[in-house]
C-alpha cells in the first residue's frame, strides 16, 4: 500500500516560466522523489497567482470569490503539504502573494507543513522569508519546514541551493509522514477560533452550549 | 407570500449623469418610491438604518409614519433597526407608537450594524455588539409583552416598575424579523421567540445564507413553534429589469461597475452568476427568483433592492412599474402553486390578532389614573391587577 499526499504549490511569479515557479517545482519534485523512497505517492497540483489576479483583487475589495479563486482554495483546503513561492519585491514578498493568502479564511490552513520559498534579484533580499513570510504563515497556524529557500540569481549556479532544497524537501516529507495535521486536526480543531462557514465552507459545527448561545435564548450573559 | 423593496438610504452619485440628490431630493425621492410600490401592487416597503453621510435613514419610524400615513395597504418595515446603539426602550416605545399610527401595517427588521466608529457615538463598543444584541433584544421582547417590567442586564440602566408605552396595537407586539448574514446565535433567537429570520442575500454565493437558513429552521422546530418548514423566512435580492435583456445590461453595468461595497470589483456577469443579482428581462428576474425557494425552502417574504448605487428616481419609479406588472404577479403565481402546503402564511397584524384572540375582542389597555408615580406596584392598566 502506499499513501498519497496531496502536495499543492503556490507560485506568485509573472514571467512563464518564472524563476519563482522554478524554484517552487524544483523543491516539489524533491518532496516527490524523497516521499516515493518512503514509499509514499505525491501528487502535485500547482496553483499559479498570475491567473488568478484580478480575482484576488476582487475578493480583498468585495468578499467575492470568483471560481477560479475557489478552486485554488479548494486545493489548499485538502492540502497534506504545500509549497509557497513568491519573488522578492521593494524588500517584500510581491503583494500578489500576501493579497492571496490574506483572502483565505483564517482556519483554512490549520497544522499543514509549508515549505517556504522566494526569489530575488539580489541576495540582500535574503532575510525576506524568515522575517517577514514566516510572520504570515504563523499567523495562518501551519507549520513552515526550518529551511526556507531563497535564490538571488547568483543562487542558480549554486550547489548549496540544491541542498537547501533538499533539506526543506526532508523536512515537509518527515511532517506529512508524521500525520501532524490530522492529529491535531483531529484532536484539536475546536481549540482554534472558527467562523460560522469558515475553513472554506466547511465549518459547520455550531456550539450551542455557550454564554452567547445562553444569551441567545433568553438566558442571562 | 409578501413582495417588496427595500432601501438602504444611501446618496450616491449618478455615474451616468454625474449628479449627486441633495439630502432634501433623496428624502423626497424616497417617500415617492414607497408610494410608487403600492400602486404597483408591492406588499413591503422597508428602510435601513444609518447615523452617518452619505445616508439619510437615522429616524426611520419618522419616515415610515409619513409613508404609512400616505398609504392604504402598503407594510412599513426597516432593514434593519440597529438592536445595537438604539436603546431598546426607545426602540419599544417608537415602533408601538408607529404600529398604532399604521393600525398594524408594520414590522421591523433588526441588526447589529457592522460600521465601528457609529458605536462610540452613541456610547457603545462593537466589540460587544453581538452580546448587546442579544440582551437587548431579550429585554425588547420583554417589553412588548409584559406591562411592568423589572429588569437588569449588563448594557443599559436597570428598569424597576417601567411601562412602555404606548402597549402594543391590540396589545399584539410587532412581528421582527432578525437579519444577519453570519451569525448562528442572531438565527438562533430568532428560533428561539418564533420570530422570523430574514438574509440579505445580496452581496455572498447562495450556500452562504443556506446554511444559516438551515439551523435557523432546525431550531424553530426544536423550541416547538411548529415545523422547518413552518419557519418565518424571508430572503432580500437585486435586480434592474428592462423589456429587452440587453437593455437592463447596458443600462445597469455603470452603476453596477461604480455601487457601493462590489463597484470597482467583480464583473458584473460574474457577480450575476455567484450572486442572486438578476439583471436582464422580466423573465429572466422571475426565472431566478423562483429558484430561492429551492435552496431555501418556501418562503415568506421577497424583498428587492432596486433604489442604491444612484439610479435616478425616474428609473426607480420604471424598475417598480416593471417589477410590479410584470414580475411579481407571475411570481405570485407560480410560487403558489409550487409552495408546500404546510409554508406558513406571511405575517401580518390581521394574521396576529386572530391567532392571539380567535373570535374574542382584543384587549385595548386603559391606564389607570396617573398615581404620580409608576413604581408603587400594581399595575399601571385598569384590566390587571
Amino acid at each position: 500500500m502506499t499513501e498519497q499526499f496531496k502536495l499543492v504549490v503556490v507560485s506568485a511569479g509573472t514571467s512563464d516560466p518564472s524563476s519563482t515557479r522554478l524554484l517552487a517545482d524544483r523543491a516539489a519534485q524533491r518532496v516527490a522523489t524523497l516521499a516515493a523512497e518512503k514509499q509514499y505517492k505525491v501528487d502535485i497540483q500547482v496553483v499559479e497567482l498570475r491567473e488568478l489576479a484580478s480575482e484576488i483583487a476582487n475578493a480583498l475589495v468585495s468578499t467575492h470569490i470568483g471560481p477560479k479563486l475557489q478552486k485554488a482554495i479548494t486545493a489548499l483546503q485538502h492540502a497534506d503539504g504545500i509549497v509557497a513561492s513568491t519573488p522578492v519585491y521593494k524588500a517584500g514578498a510581491s503583494g500578489l502573494f500576501t493579497s492571496f493568502f490574506q483572502i483565505l479564511d483564517n482556519d483554512l490552513l490549520i497544522a499543514k507543513p509549508v515549505v517556504l520559498a522566494a526569489t530575488a534579484g539580489t541576495a540582500r533580499h535574503a532575510l525576506v522569508v524568515d522575517d517577514q513570510m514566516r510572520g504570515l504563515f504563523a499567523y495562518l497556524r501551519t507549520i513552515v519546514v526550518p529551511t526556507s529557500l531563497f535564490a538571488s540569481t547568483e543562487d542558480w549556479q549554486d550547489n548549496a541551493l540544491n541542498q537547501r532544497i533538499d533539506r526543506a524537501a526532508l523536512e515537509l516529507v518527515a511532517l506529512m509522514a508524521a500525520g501532524f495535521e490530522k492529529q491535531v486536526r483531529s484532536e484539536s480543531w475546536g481549540r482554534y477560533q472558527h467562523e460560522f462557514g469558515s475553513a472554506g465552507g466547511t465549518e459547520l459545527s455550531i456550539d450551542l452550549d455557550s454564554d452567547l448561545m445562553r444569551l441567545a435564548a433568553g438566558g442571562h450573559a | 407570500m409578501q413582495f417588496g423593496v427595500f432601501s438602504v438610504s444611501d446618496i450616491t452619485r449618478d455615474p451616468v449623469s454625474g449628479e449627486t440628490p441633495s439630502e432634501a431630493e433623496r428624502i423626497d425621492a424616497i417617500v415617492q418610491i414607497a408610494e410608487k410600490a403600492e400602486e404597483v401592487g408591492l406588499d413591503v416597503f422597508a428602510i435601513g438604518e444609518h447615523h452617518n453621510p452619505p445616508f439619510f435613514s437615522s429616524a426611520p419610524t419618522t419616515l415610515l409614519a409619513h409613508i404609512a400615513a400616505r398609504t392604504k395597504k402598503l407594510i412599513v418595515s426597516t432593514a434593519t433597526t440597529l438592536i445595537t446603539t438604539n436603546d431598546p426602550v426607545r426602540i419599544a416605545e417608537e415602533y408601538a407608537m408607529l404600529q398604532h399610527l399604521a393600525k398594524g401595517r408594520m414590522d421591523l427588521m433588526l441588526g447589529r450594524g457592522n460600521t465601528a466608529p457609529v458605536y462610540p457615538w452613541f456610547g457603545a463598543d462593537i466589540r460587544q455588539s453581538l452580546p448587546m444584541a442579544l440582551e437587548n433584544y431579550n429585554l425588547l421582547h420583554r417589553l412588548w409583552r409584559e406591562d411592568v417590567v423589572d429588569w437588569e442586564g449588563k448594557f443599559r440602566t436597570p428598569l424597576q416598575g417601567f411601562t412602555s408605552t404606548p402597549r402594543p396595537l391590540d396589545d399584539v407586539p410587532p412581528f421582527v424579523w432578525h437579519g444577519s448574514i453570519r451569525t448562528p446565535e442572531i438565527a438562533e433567537q430568532a428560533a428561539y421567540y418564533g420570530d422570523g429570520f430574514f438574509a440579505n442575500n445580496i452581496f455572498w454565493p447562495k450556500e452562504h445564507y443556506m446554511r444559516l437558513i438551515k439551523f435557523y429552521r432546525q431550531r424553530y422546530a426544536h423550541y416547538g413553534h411548529g415545523t422547518e418548514k413552518q419557519a418565518v423566512v424571508g430572503l432580500g435580492g437585486q435586480a434592474y429589469i428592462a423589456k429587452r435583456s440587453q437593455d437592463a445590461i447596458n443600462e445597469f453595468r455603470p452603476y453596477f461597475n461604480e455601487a457601493p461595497v462590489y463597484g470597482h470589483g467583480p464583473k458584473m456577469e460574474d457577480f450575476m452568476e455567484m450572486t442572486p443579482l438578476s439583471v436582464g428581462s422580466p423573465q429572466e428576474v422571475i426565472d431566478k427568483t423562483l429558484t430561492f425557494r429551492e435552496h431555501f425552502g418556501d418562503y415568506q417574504r421577497q424583498m428587492f433592492l432596486m433604489d442604491h448605487a444612484g439610479l435616478p428616481l425616474k428609473t426607480v419609479l420604471n424598475q417598480l412599474d416593471l417589477l410590479g406588472e410584470e414580475v411579481v404577479p407571475v411570481l405570485r403565481k407560480e410560487i403558489e402553486s409550487r409552495q408546500d402546503p404546510e409554508t406558513a402564511k406571511p405575517p401580518t397584524h390581521a394574521l396576529r390578532v386572530k391567532e392571539k384572540y380567535g373570535d374574542q375582542p382584543a384587549r385595548q389597555p386603559r391606564p389607570n389614573a396617573n398615581r404620580g408615580d409608576n413604581v408603587t406596584g400594581g399595575s399601571p392598566y385598569q384590566d390587571t391587577e
